[in-house]
């Protein structure tokens, strides 16, 4: 009776991610991202590739660590060849730098453009574009319904997006998959030695659909994500911005 | 296929264009004169002032005393050649090779081979032309033969049919006069005296007599006129080898009718390409209106392309561009520039993604063709340490790297294009900064690495050279930071913020 019931529930909530857009993912098919624990917060603890990820960036110091977290998943998502394109009205990203995160910069196609509404129409197209891995695109604000557009055409092609956001006020009112926020956390370096170490961030997940929000401590190593674990991070606040900071 | 001509011949074209221009000479006669030795010949006449009697080659002086009223109009030696190209333009609509006829400067030649039947024949496509110029105001004879030279001939001298059926042609100019071959006038002068006034008096001749007699030139007009020779007709406009073209029933001025009138030559011109193994590159589609305006959009591929689908993507873009006014009639698609095209094996699965996958190729064009080529970058390293030239773009979408991307130097992720001064407390030369303050907002720096000293390219330009430092502060954001120039009590230098790492 007990099993039954779980089947049932279990059905019903596989029918619920279908309908939202998920695809189910065939058995042994489904890739890691390298992400560590935070793959576990995202229904059937796999990252969602045919999705819509949003970063909330307001601050520089925010939008270079998003830069940087989410070279670190092109470097999985482009693996074999694939090619990414970036969208922007105006772009910072310096593409020497991707490099260090084992992104070969010329396989990102840059589409600087002026406006607003030609970054969406561009970000749609590629979005519908199944030959590219990913879309990374640097949006100002997106309504509910651009939003929607944006995750209909992923869920038809499988592309992974990636929008930016620099305002953070209307926040609740995208349809995204994920919605992220990374800061960037003092480094730590071996043995206490002088100097810089690896980039390391504080990982928000500020909503998952189906799955659960958490925050994370994340550092690139070099060649791949590695998760902080909490115990080694002594919680320092910041006076200035009022949250954890490390 | 068998090939023919038309020939239309503007029996007044100066003077018909005058009345069209101004239609109060109509009860006037008048004629055009040109000097000429210091006295004013006329070169053309209207039909009033010829029933005076006055002809082309009279002097300006005389007509006026034969015909009072007279109106005499300055005649422009380029005149003619600028009217009757304007005209072979406008009958672009009837035939793809339009010539002016440099004979007689007063006609044009079409190749019509195959175009007759979009009209309902031939005689109908005459009646279409002769009515069509009419109610523009231009009296034509016009002809249709096998060959240019005999559609000339019987255009201007023909008497009992226009149409001369295929193989007619020379029995159609046997018995007409010699002046139909288009000879100069001293070789006609010579015809006449030797009593040749119908052209079958001579056209059964051996050659080397009439070469003797009246020369090569004689004889190549006769073998262009009986078909023994071929005529080259230099184009207005060149066709290209990839057109389509496509006359319409009834005048088109809706964005559906455009669209499927793009999708039907799109596709004959793609299957065309396919089997020659072309892809077009660019693509120019031109309407003639109906009020005789012409209206155009072109479209360009990053590389060559025959799917009908794609390329009408392209064109649908730029269909808004259109101002049909009234009506399209006539639709024309060029394809200016192809390029060879491997027709690549279908894959059963999935192709391997890249650069030159043809979705990628295709969203690049549907951009260009949207916002312009020039907002597409793809960056390639170069050998420079100079933040600002370490990266040059890509000429191309396949172009690679010419060296390795450079990791040993941390590089921020986000780069000002400007790097924007900063005030900075450091305690020792040389040492990283303590605090700055930048926007106003100050960062206790915690953690630093450099200096890193990258020189100026002296051969590019002038100035100091920058110690660049990797800062963090007590919040965990990472900046890259310079000091232009030297420390020095003396010297002047400036503190500048370039970029944030991630």
């Amino acid at each position: 009776m007990d099993n039954a019931k779980k089947e049932i529930l279990f059905k019903l909530q596989q029918d619920i991610l279908l309908w939202q857009g998920f695809k189910p993912q065939a058995a042994g098919k489904a890739e890691l991202v390298g992400l560590g624990d935070i793959e576990q917060s995202f229904p059937g603890g796999v990252f969602p590739k045919s999705a819509i990820h949003e970063f909330i960036t307001v601050l520089p110091e925010d939008a270079a660590a998003s830069d940087g977290f989410i070279a670190g998943l092109l470097a999985i998502l482009m693996k074999g060849g694939a090619v990414c394109v970036w969208v922007s009205t105006s772009r910072r990203l310096f593409p020497a730098s991707l490099s260090t995160f084992n992104v070969e910069p010329e396989r990102i196609i840059f589409i600087d453009v002026k406006t607003e509404k030609d970054a969406l129409w561009i970000t749609e197209e590629a979005l519908k574009c199944e030959g590219l891995a990913a879309v990374v695109a640097e949006l100002n604000n997106l309504s509910l319904i651009e939003s929607r557009r944006l995750q209909l055409a992923v869920e038809e092609s499988g592309v992974t997006g990636f929008i930016l956001r620099k305002d953070a006020s209307k926040t609740a009112s995208t349809v995204a998959t994920a919605r992220w926020k990374i800061s960037p956390l003092p480094t730590d370096t071996e043995n206490g030695m002088p100097g810089i170490g690896f980039p390391r961030w504080q990982v928000d997940l500020l909503k998952v659909r189906n799955g659960n929000p958490g925050t994370f401590v994340l550092e690139w190593a070099g060649e791949c994500f590695e998760q902080v674990k909490e115990a080694a991070v002594e919680t320092v606040w910041s006076e200035q911005e009022g949250r954890q900071i490390g | 296929m068998q090939r023919r001509f038309v020939s239309i011949w503007f029996r007044q074209l100066l003077a018909d264009w005058q009345l069209i221009r101004r239609p109060e000479l109509a009860e006037v006669p008048f004629v055009f004169a040109a000097p000429d030795h210091g006295r004013m010949i006329i070169t053309s006449v209207s039909t009033l002032a010829a029933e005076f009697g006055v002809e082309t080659g009279m002097r300006a002086a005389d007509a006026k005393a034969i015909s009072p009223g007279l109106e005499v109009l300055d005649d422009k030696p380029a005149r003619p050649r600028n009217l009757l190209r304007g005209l072979g333009e406008w009958c672009v609509r009837y035939a793809p090779i339009v010539a002016i006829d440099e004979f007689g400067m007063d006609g044009l030649l079409l190749d019509v081979s195959g175009c007759t039947h979009l009209w309902g024949g031939e005689q109908e496509y005459l009646k279409e032309v002769v009515t069509r110029l009419k109610s523009k105001g231009y009296t034509v004879r016009v002809a249709i033969a096998d060959t240019p030279g005999a559609a000339w001939a019987v255009s201007h001298f023909g008497k009992v049919t226009p149409i001369i059926p295929v193989g007619g042609h020379v029995e159609a100019i046997r018995s007409l006069v010699p002046d139909a071959l288009r000879l100069e006038s001293t070789v006609l002068a010579n015809l006449h005296k030797l009593g040749f006034y119908q052209i079958k008096s001579f056209i059964g001749m051996p050659r080397s007599v009439l070469r003797r007699r009246f020369g090569e030139d004689f004889l190549l007009r006769l073998a262009q006129a009986l078909g023994t020779e071929d005529e080259v007709l230099v184009p207005l406009q060149v066709p290209l080898p990839f057109q389509e073209r496509l006359p319409c029933l009834e005048p088109i001025n809706t964005r559906t009718g455009i669209e499927i009138a793009i999708t039907r030559m799109l596709e004959s011109l793609c299957k065309r390409m396919q089997t020659e193994g072309k892809g077009l590159r660019t693509g120019v589609l031109t309407g003639y209106r109906i009020d005789g305006k012409v209206v155009q959009i072109a479209i360009g591929t990053s590389g060559p392309s025959h799917s009908v689908s794609h390329l009408l993507k392209l064109f649908q873009l730029k269909i808004d561009q259109i101002r049909p006014a009234l009506g399209i009639e006539l639709f024309v698609l060029d394809a200016p520039k192809v390029d060879d095209l491997e027709v690549p094996q279908e894959e059963m699965w999935t192709s391997k993604p890249g650069l030159d996958d043809q979705s990628v190729i295709r969203l690049l064009d549907r951009v260009a063709g949207k916002v312009g080529a020039e907002v597409i970058h793809r960056y390639l390293p170069a050998k420079r340490y100079w933040p600002e030239r370490a990266v040059i773009r890509a000429g191309s979408i396949t172009e690679k790297p010419a060296s390795e991307w450079r990791v040993e130097k941390p590089r921020p992720t986000e780069l000002l294009k400007q790097p924007d001064p900063i005030e900075v407390m450091a305690l020792i030369p040389d040492h990283p900064p303590r605090f700055f303050i930048y926007k106003g907002v100050r960062h206790q720096v915690v953690k630093a690495d450099g200096p890193e000293r990258i020189e100026r390219e002296w051969w590019l330009d002038q100035g100091e050279h920058r110690d660049y430092y990797q800062v963090e502060d007590d919040l965990g954001g990472r900046y890259w930071l310079f000091r232009s120039g030297h420390y020095g009590g003396d010297q002047k230098y400036q503190w500048f913020i370039h970029g944030f790492f991630a």
